[in-house]
């Protein structure tokens, strides 16, 4: 039985119908490109082209067209290709997490963030394999047979785990989105109009008719997707925190970094999802299904882990004094009062201080203030990624091989270019594509308890019983008193 | 209230699609879950075979109401899971272990604590990508040009149950006053040739 407190907030407000939400949807579809989307496209294009060409110079004359020296050997592109696998897991989160611990807000917000995610990771992978210099041997990567002799892939390297973790990772997470987009390619589909749309639409719906049988398999599928993802993004970034654990370095070589990495991961992912959604829910007018509650509650699990953030800041702190080691001690001094120290401030300063602003109530409620805050929390955790590779590295064992980093033209090119990638995929999918999962919006739309459509019997907690819309107009049932409250999938649960 | 009103329906209530020839079915669009739900479990005690039922959204409780079996997908794919581990530890220790033994970093040859990552992450790559290819195979989806839908409202707001009609369709009013009388608020007829 699924009781749904009637002092909750609607999941959708506006009393939408099952027509209003495909309408609502394909709207954003169907019509042509608004004059907003078009200008987005246009800079994220022109950032895509810098991309290209800081790409091209990389690969044309080689890694020295980066700040690398050969103290510092990783410095913007292992940040870039962590701060991005962080922003995107909050996607697979919303999506498997809190399927699994049955969280019906994820439903107006999961399509988008899945996407997140997938073209997050795509802008991560562009990192370590553009830094091997010579992208076309990237294969090497794989345990595959060759011509040199049993040369075979090093299993022991953290740095090839990551090579099976984003990987699957990515195929998993494009399966588990597109598993979902189905349905709503299939509405989209029986409404299109043109010759090319319904072509289009109906090579990617895969001839879905919502059977009843195949919605069955359907919401199994997507279980066992949500229950194996949610290990798997825990894992993803567990191993990419392994690439520094696993050395000696002072600084990487921590039993902390795999959930604080974890939790880093989730907090600059939930502030990106935040960054996207208040654009988008501007954009497609998508107020009614990404609500303040919605806003609030991202910003909540930001807030949280911001806080978890904060504490393994000082746990690092606690333990480089605690174990002893003289190295440790002072990269952590170094850290915070050394060359870097602007950049330790800043992370402190962003990731720490920030989020706890989230426990206002009317913060948490303000679009704008939300709004602010992502951003920060944003280039709070980039800093941070920044100041655990380059401060870590910078000061050597040896003061003879001391070195700063400073980056070229290049490195910042191909990092800002990899936002406009990023950007122009998530515009051409926010237009081509429906946003909000329309299959998983219309089942929560009976929860809706304010004012929404129907509510079953009497004892549905409804506060305000006037204004249903899609009520079922009273009939009489032979064998059944018309009174009897006709809900069972609640009693079911 | 969740089990069918009587026992006696008629069992494998949906037949697979095998034939292409011309079928005829009667449709009764329903536009409330609930009364849907409650509109099959009468259907069925009536002795209704009902094809299949259409909706724009997993409709909770269905599988009971229609006698849709669990799927089995959850066992296949816990083996696609084993199948991955199984290679995973096969590639590592044979590779490093057998082909080629090496001494990275004063770890023994096959050190299977470093083994852990790759065999985790190969688990959840077969189970899945297994899982979703048997999903999609089972149900027959596919890329195509054109999909036959029985009503194109399905996919919208409605929910629409299939009856497959006989040859003559002398049952036809029949089944309209009976879905009538469950609540349907449309009940058309549609031949199919594609199917």
């Amino acid at each position: 039985m699924q009781y749904v407190s009637p002092v909750r907030e609607p999941l959708v407000t506006s009393g939408k119908t099952y027509h209003d939400v495909t309408q609502d949807i394909c709207y954003q579809v169907e019509a042509a490109p608004n004059i907003r989307w078009m200008g987005a496209l246009g800079v994220a294009l022109i950032l895509l082209g810098v991309f290209f060409y800081s790409v091209y110079r990389t690969l044309w004359y080689g890694i020295g067209e980066w700040g690398l020296n050969k103290t510092i050997g990783w410095a913007w592109d292992i940040t870039n290709f962590v701060w991005w696998v962080g922003i995107g897991h909050a996607g697979t989160l919303i999506s498997a997490v809190l399927l699994l611990f049955r969280q019906k807000w994820r439903s107006s917000i999961n399509r988008a963030a899945e996407a997140m995610t997938i073209f997050a990771v795509i802008c991560a992978a562009m990192f370590p394999v553009l830094h091997m210099g010579r992208p076309w041997l990237a294969f090497y990567v794989f345990p595959l047979q060759n011509t040199l002799g049993s040369l075979w892939a090093n299993f022991n390297s953290p740095l090839l785990w990551d090579v099976f973790a984003i990987s699957t990772y990515f195929t998993v997470s494009l399966v588990f989105w597109y598993t979902g987009l189905v349905p709503d390619f299939a509405t989209i589909r029986d409404r299109a109009k043109g010759k090319i749309a319904r072509f289009s639409y109906s090579i990617l719906s895969m001839g879905w008719t919502g059977s009843a049988k195949h919605w069955s398999r359907y919401e199994t599928v997507s279980l066992i997707l949500a229950g194996v993802s949610t290990p798997l993004v825990l894992s993803v970034h567990t191993i990419v925190s392994m690439d520094f654990a696993t050395s000696v370095v002072p600084g990487w070589h921590t039993t902390i970094f795999p959930p604080y990495f974890v939790s880093g991961a989730i907090f600059s992912g939930f502030a990106m999802v935040l960054t996207l959604m208040l654009i988008t829910r501007v954009v497609f007018k998508l107020e009614d299904y990404i609500t303040l509650e919605h806003i609030a509650l991202m910003n909540k699990i930001m807030m949280v882990t911001g806080s978890i953030v904060g504490v393994a800041y000082i746990t690092e702190f606690f333990i480089a004094w605690y174990s002893q080691v003289e190295y440790e001690q002072y990269c952590f001094i170094n850290r915070a009062t050394g060359p870097y120290w602007w950049a330790y401030a800043c992370m402190m300063s962003c990731n720490v201080l920030s989020p706890q602003f989230v426990w206002i109530r009317r913060v948490r409620y303000s679009i704008v203030m939300t709004f602010i805050l992502s951003i920060i929390v944003n280039i709070g955790m980039w800093f941070e990624r920044f100041v655990i590779i380059v401060s870590s590295l910078h000061r050597d064992y040896l003061p003879s091989s001391w070195a700063m980093f400073s980056p070229t033209r290049i490195d910042v090119g191909i990092y800002v270019g990899t936002i406009g990638l990023f950007f122009t995929l998530f515009l051409l999918f926010a237009k081509f594509f429906p946003v909000i999962n329309m299959a998983e919006v219309k089942t929560i739309l009976k929860y809706t308890v304010n004012d929404g459509p129907t509510y079953g019997g009497s004892n549905d907690g409804s506060r305000s019983p006037a204004g249903h819309h899609a009520s079922p107009a009273p009939y009489s049932t032979p064998g059944v008193p018309a009174s009897a409250p006709v809900n069972y999938d609640k009693q079911n649960d | 209230m969740t089990s069918p009103a009587v026992t006696a329906a008629a069992p494998a209530a949906l037949a697979p699609a095998t034939t292409s020839s011309t079928k005829r079915f009667a449709l009764g669009i329903f536009d409330d879950e609930d009364v849907l739900l409650h509109a099959i479990d009468n259907l069925r005690g009536a002795g209704v075979k009902i094809y299949d039922v259409f909706s724009p959204y997993p409709v909770h409780g269905i599988d009971d109401a229609l006698g849709i079996e669990r799927s089995r997908l959850p066992i296949a794919a816990f083996f696609y899971g084993m199948c991955g581990l199984a290679f995973a530890l096969w590639l590592q220790i044979y590779t490093l272990g057998f082909d080629w033994p090496m001494i990275i970093g004063g770890k023994p040859a096959i050190s299977l604590p470093a083994f852990i990552p790759v065999a985790f992450e190969l688990t959840v790559f077969f189970t899945c990508h297994g899982m979703v290819i048997t999903f999609y195979t089972i149900s027959r989806l596919y890329p195509r040009f054109k999909t036959p839908v029985l009503d194109v409202r399905s996919t919208d707001d409605k929910f629409v149950v299939a009856i497959e009609l006989d040859e003559n369709s002398s049952q036809m009013p029949k089944l309209t006053q009976l879905l009538r009388e469950n609540g349907a608020s449309e009940v058309n007829q549609k031949e199919m040739t594609k199917f």
